[in-house]
């Protein structure tokens, strides 16, 4: 298993040619109370860089974009049922979808976790 | 991810501190761009701050906003030329709700005007205060004088405990009733209080000396029941009381009458005039507005915000939003916006059509969350 995070604030957890992924605890601080979540359903192609799914807080409005291409497997009712769960667990329960990897070449340049908490003391 | 924030005007110049600046900061306060500021969006979350002042006291800092004192002979009189409210009668130490209008009846502000003796004290938004203060420059006559009062900060306390943490702090302020003010003394300071606001609930605005303003927010805060608030909970309370913010649900593109404010002109200035756009808003007010505002409530769980199309059941558009968010008490989305008035009746079902997707939404009768004023009379 191996993770990445992409300077979007997503990370991509990916175990053989499946990835999952969600937004990361620095977003979710950043975005405040999660009030509204719209996952992707499962058969849906997304590619790199498409929007793919919608996270809303009180404040505002964001859309969460496909960090690599593939075919959507899962997309997570539990926090389209209780969006909350992504300001209390963001990289854990609070996964947005998983996806069926088209080109794991695409994960080459991410950042890895210790960059990527690097990366954000400097935002 | 990419996120859109709503509700702040694009800022281009430097930004200032208000006087309260460091006692947010020390308390977490996040602090955003706003109305030229620097101020507190938020400390512990807007969800939690939002609940807290719906079931407590909440401290805001409204420093922001304008406070003018408008002095001189005839004040009343002067006051009358370039707003449509009733000050000749106006009754001391009592705040009225009033606008600054353009010729045509658009709102160039709206804000609160009290009498005390022969002055004027009035409250303007903070966005639009150094345009507030041009325009009546140039429209009063010269022996008005008008006091930008910028020593002064302002803090707000509402809450339903609001009056029982204050009167610990300055005894007698829970015998004001709503829309009634005075002048108090803490600690060698004198302070301006109303029982006011821009919650819905119970609370006080308090105009005090910008030396003494850290040292009376902590004396507040001290108090179990009472915490600070930031900006995001102003937001999502006034919405839910229904009330409308200027720049977004109010502009000059808007009549009183369009905007539900005709409570704001009693039955001598209908019959006088005598306002800027006096033609277009009586005539409005006899056949009424091409459009009004109103409330809406949307169906599922997604915000839908400032900028939506409202459509008819045709598709046609009808409307927009001014705006719209997440009601905390209510754990639903609202809005608010303008419709054209065939639609504005209550239960009228509209499209409201965001980013492409369409929301079904009904019209329906504002305040979202009952007011929940100190009248004289009710029981406390």
């Amino acid at each position: 298993m191996s993770l990445y995070f992409t300077r979007e604030h997503e990370w991509i957890r990916v175990e053989g040619d499946t990835a999952t992924i969600g937004i990361s605890n620095h977003a979710q601080e950043q975005l405040g109370d999660i009030v509204f979540a719209e996952v992707p359903e499962a058969g849906r192609r997304v590619s790199k860089g498409q929007e793919a799914a919608v996270v809303e807080s009180v404040k505002a409005a964001s859309d969460v974009y496909a960090p690599v291409s593939g075919e959507v497997v899962e997309g997570n009712q539990a926090v389209a049922d209780d969006p909350s769960l992504i300001n209390t667990d963001p990289e854990g329960q609070g996964w947005f979808f998983k996806l069926k990897l088209d080109n794991p070449g695409e994960l080459d340049g991410l950042m890895d976790e210790a960059a990527y908490r690097e990366w954000i003391k400097s935002l | 991810m990419t996120t859109e924030v709503h509700n702040g005007p694009i800022e281009t110049q430097p930004l200032g501190k208000l006087p309260l600046d460091s006692w947010h900061r020390a308390r977490g306060g996040r602090m955003v761009p706003f109305a030229g500021y620097e101020m507190p969006v938020q400390y512990e979350g807007i969800m939690a701050e939002h609940l807290w002042t719906r079931e407590n006291a909440g401290l805001f800092d409204v420093s922001h906003m304008g406070q003018l004192l408008v002095h001189g002979r005839d004040a009343a009189a002067a006051l009358e030329k370039i707003m449509p409210g009733d000050f000749q009668s106006a009754v001391d130490m009592k705040p009225k709700y009033s606008l600054l209008l353009d010729e045509d009846g658009g709102i160039i502000d709206d804000l609160m005007a009290t009498r005390r003796g022969e002055d004027f004290y009035v409250v303007v938004n903070g966005a639009t205060k150094h345009g507030d203060i041009a325009f009546m420059e140039r429209r009063l006559p010269g022996n008005i004088v008008l006091d930008h009062m910028t020593s002064q900060a302002l803090l707000a306390l509402q809450g339903p405990r609001a009056a029982e943490v204050l009167e610990t702090i300055v005894p007698g302020v829970s015998d004001l009733s709503f829309m009634q003010g005075g002048p108090f003394n803490w600690q060698g300071n004198r302070l301006w209080i109303s029982r006011s606001g821009y919650t819905g609930e119970d609370g006080f605005e308090i105009s005090v000396p910008a030396s003494a303003a850290a040292a009376l927010a902590d004396a507040i805060t001290v108090h179990e029941l009472a915490k600070p608030i930031g900006l995001g909970a102003r937001d999502s309370l006034r919405l839910e009381a229904g009330l409308p913010l200027y720049g977004h649900d109010l502009d000059t593109g808007t009549t009183p009458v369009m905007a539900g404010l005709t409570f704001a002109i009693n039955k001598r200035r209908r019959a006088e005039g005598g306002f800027p756009g006096a033609i277009r808003i009586l005539a409005e007010l006899d056949g009424g507005p091409p459009q009004k505002r109103v409330g809406l409530e949307i169906e599922g769980r997604q915000p839908v915000r400032e900028g939506a199309l409202i459509l008819d059941a045709e598709g046609n558009e009808v409307g927009k939003i001014t705006s719209g968010g997440f009601s905390p008490s209510l754990q639903r989305p609202i809005a608010m916006g303008y419709v054209a008035s065939h639609l504005a009746e209550n239960g009228t079902a509209v499209k409201l059509e965001q980013r492409g997707k369409l929301f079904d939404a009904r019209v329906t009768a504002m305040p979202f969350v009952p007011h929940r004023y100190h009248r004289k009379g009710a029981s406390a």
